[in-house]
């Protein structure tokens, strides 16, 4: 068996297999809900009446994307350098514990300052977090892989221990919780009467501005130069190293702004539970917009639809929920499989 | 001198050695595949399936060894799947890996909530019971420790001695070397580089299977959300600390699990009372990261590590 490239691939190879790929993941979500004893059709139809069936059910959506964007966006900026950023979990919860250090009563400012600030200070935490594996890596070879998946554990105990001493709430009655932020340091909705808040704007813009990055400016460019062949980017004159660590600050920094977005936006406070998952799950989304910015923004609304109507499906069909991670995890490794197959040709020999 | 008196008894190094065992064997499954020019990123979610099946299969009533078997045969279709695309098609071994891990986690999760609807706690299996080996007591220092094990750790030790005999002193294991280093070589004498590629990751997805069936048959005895916590990464960790070496990579895992068990039993003395628990618990992640640093710099990687092999190409 070989593969062959193909010189150039006609409109249905070039979009067949994709689509393909997402049919094959709703069949394997089928089998997986008989195999549970639920009724295929009606999974599948509760699972898109639960995320898209309601003005309530649309929001929730939205909502649950806010934060997938924003992660799926710092690993496709990452992983388009070859930066292999598998730490937007610690990262996203860095983010939200400078919220809650600012907007819980620190700086008695008014929200046009104290946003901005949080934002500034939270993407910092974020980008630093990440720098320090980068460093490791382009100084003394460490590969990041290992060290960011590392620091996601570290993190979140982390998070345990301040939710349990100088972040406990105490009016919390016990739970491990961080006191709510005031009033000045959360996130206004975008309408009046909507649940929706402007984490979800914010992220919008980030696409937006990523993608006019990547496209238009040197920086974007070399990005995609150091991802694509460091070494013929190294011979070319470029500070590889520099490119990479400033990848990873923009990496980083995004990723934060999920957990800033979650805590000044949705939630108003930090629990143990604030993600559940939501820096694995850009892993996903990434992938999924086979790295670019504007795709980001689709397939998080993708992803956050298959959650939030799985979680409802399960309420009423009784089907598990973890069938929403699976269709995931089915659609991701199909979707390499199917990119693969719009450029080449399988041959046997 | 409480700190010290700790290193000292018996139970230390037993626990130790208990600890060590299931990174043993997902570190040797890892190594394997590595050798191999394959980083398997799948290692977690592999460890997570062979938990679960493994515990599952006792459960249903295969007896331990069936549920052993059971989860190493899941654990080799995994690899499967994981070879199959990242060796025959040459596609991305970290987003594959991570694929895998998030594929076969939900997966498992998915099948143990069909499986058992209605548990509020999980139910429990009559575990592996340590064996009394009396013979290994008179090797010194760790002798006694390794006396008194369960079933499954002489296995796992027996997977290192195999594991550096096959790599080192047979013609497979000098084949799946020089497929990690430079596979056109491999290929020129007339051997199939996809072949042994696949193989290795085939049997060390079986391994990383069996490191997680040692947590829900020997260490525990129910299957529960969680219990894997990292420990595929941190076997990662050991390939590397161990400089993708059979017995440096044990003696990485031994070192590790020791300095587990201590801080376990740091919490419970009097120094560790006023200590947040979390802070140990963060101990042994911050470990992995330290060995990564420290050996990273001379460590000699297999040369074509994560370069996929395409036939006909030079």
């Amino acid at each position: 068996m070989r593969l062959e490239a193909i010189p150039n691939p006609s409109l249905s190879r070039r979009f067949l297999p994709p689509i393909l790929a997402l049919i094959a993941t709703v069949f394997v979500a089928s089998f997986l809900a008989m195999v549970a004893g639920g009724n295929p059709f009606a999974v599948l139809g509760l699972i898109i009446k639960g995320a898209v069936g309601s003005k309530f059910a649309l929001l929730e959506t939205l909502n649950r994307a806010t934060p997938l964007i924003f992660t799926g966006l710092a690993v496709a900026v990452a992983f388009r350098a070859k930066l292999w950023n598998i730490g937007a979990e610690a990262q996203l919860y860095s983010g939200a514990i400078v919220a809650v250090l600012m907007g819980t009563g620190a700086l008695a400012w008014s929200s046009p300052a104290l946003i901005p600030a949080m934002i500034i200070c939270s993407m910092s935490a974020g980008a630093l977090l990440l720098l320090i594996p980068t460093l490791l890596k382009t100084r003394l070879g460490v590969d990041e892989v290992v060290t960011t998946l590392l620091l996601n554990f570290i993190f979140l105990l982390l998070v345990s221990l301040l939710l349990e001493g100088p972040l406990k709430d105490p009016m919390g009655m016990g739970w491990p919780k961080s006191a709510r932020l005031l009033a000045e340091a959360r996130l206004p909705r975008i309408v009046d009467g909507l649940r929706l808040h402007w984490g979800f704007g914010i992220a919008l813009i980030a696409a937006f501005v990523i993608w006019i990055v990547n496209t238009k400016t040197t920086f974007g460019y070399a990005m995609r130069a150091v991802g694509y062949n460091a070494e013929a980017a190294r011979y070319a004159g470029m500070p590889v190293n520099l490119i990479m660590m400033q990848t990873a600050l923009l990496s980083g920094g995004l990723a934060a702004l999920a957990g800033f977005s979650e805590v000044a936006g949705l939630k108003g406070t930090l629990t143990l539970d604030l993600s559940p998952g939501f820096g694995y799950s850009g892993i996903i989304v990434a992938m999924l917009a086979l790295l670019h910015p504007l795709g980001v923004v689709v397939a998080a609304l993708f992803v956050a639809g298959v959650f939030v109507g799985a979680d409802s499906m399960s309420r009423a069909a009784g089907v598990p929920t973890y069938l929403a991670d699976i269709m995931l995890a089915t659609a991701l490794l199909l979707m390499v499989v199917a990119v693969l197959l719009t450029k080449f040709r399988i041959m046997r020999d | 001198m409480e700190i010290l008196e700790i290193f000292l008894t018996a139970s230390f190094w037993t626990a130790a050695i208990r600890i060590a065992s299931p990174l043993i064997l997902a570190t040797m499954g890892e190594l394997i595949c590595e050798r191999a020019g394959v980083l398997n990123l799948g290692i977690e979610g592999i460890m997570v399936a062979g938990a679960f099946v493994g515990w599952f299969g006792a459960y249903i009533g295969m007896g331990l060894w069936g549920g052993v078997l059971l989860a190493f045969v899941v654990g080799m279709l995994l690899g499967l799947l994981h070879a199959s695309m990242t060796v025959s098609l040459g596609l991305s071994q970290h987003v594959v890996g991570l694929g895998i891990t998030l594929l076969a986690t939900s997966l498992t999760y998915y099948a143990y909530r069909v499986a058992l609807p209605e548990v509020t706690s999980p139910p429990k299996i009559e575990a592996f019971q340590p064996i009394s080996v009396a013979i290994l007591a008179y090797i010194p220092i760790l002798g006694p420790a390794l006396a008194e094990q369960t079933p499954l750790t002489y296995l796992a030790i027996a997977t290192v001695l195999i594991t550096s005999f096959v790599l080192y002193r047979t013609p497979l294991g000098l084949a799946l070397r020089a497929v990690g280093e430079n596979p056109s070589s491999v290929a020129a004498q007339g051997l199939s580089v996809l072949g042994l590629r696949i193989g290795a990751v085939v049997v060390g997805s079986g391994l990383m299977a069996l490191g997680g069936a040692f947590l829900t048959l020997s260490a525990f005895d129910s299957f529960f959300f969680g219990m894997v916590n990292g420990r595929g990464w941190v076997c990662i960790a050991l390939v590397v600390f161990g400089a993708w070496k059979p017995h440096k990579a044990f003696l990485g895992a031994i070192l590790f699990a020791a300095f587990d068990a201590f801080q376990i039993r740091l919490q419970q003395s009097t120094i560790g009372a006023d200590i947040p628990y979390q802070i140990f618990l963060m101990m042994p992640y911050f470990l992995s990261i330290a060995a990564l640093v420290v050996m990273s710099r001379k460590a000699e990687v297999p040369a074509a590590l994560m370069v996929p092999f395409y036939k006909g190409e030079r």
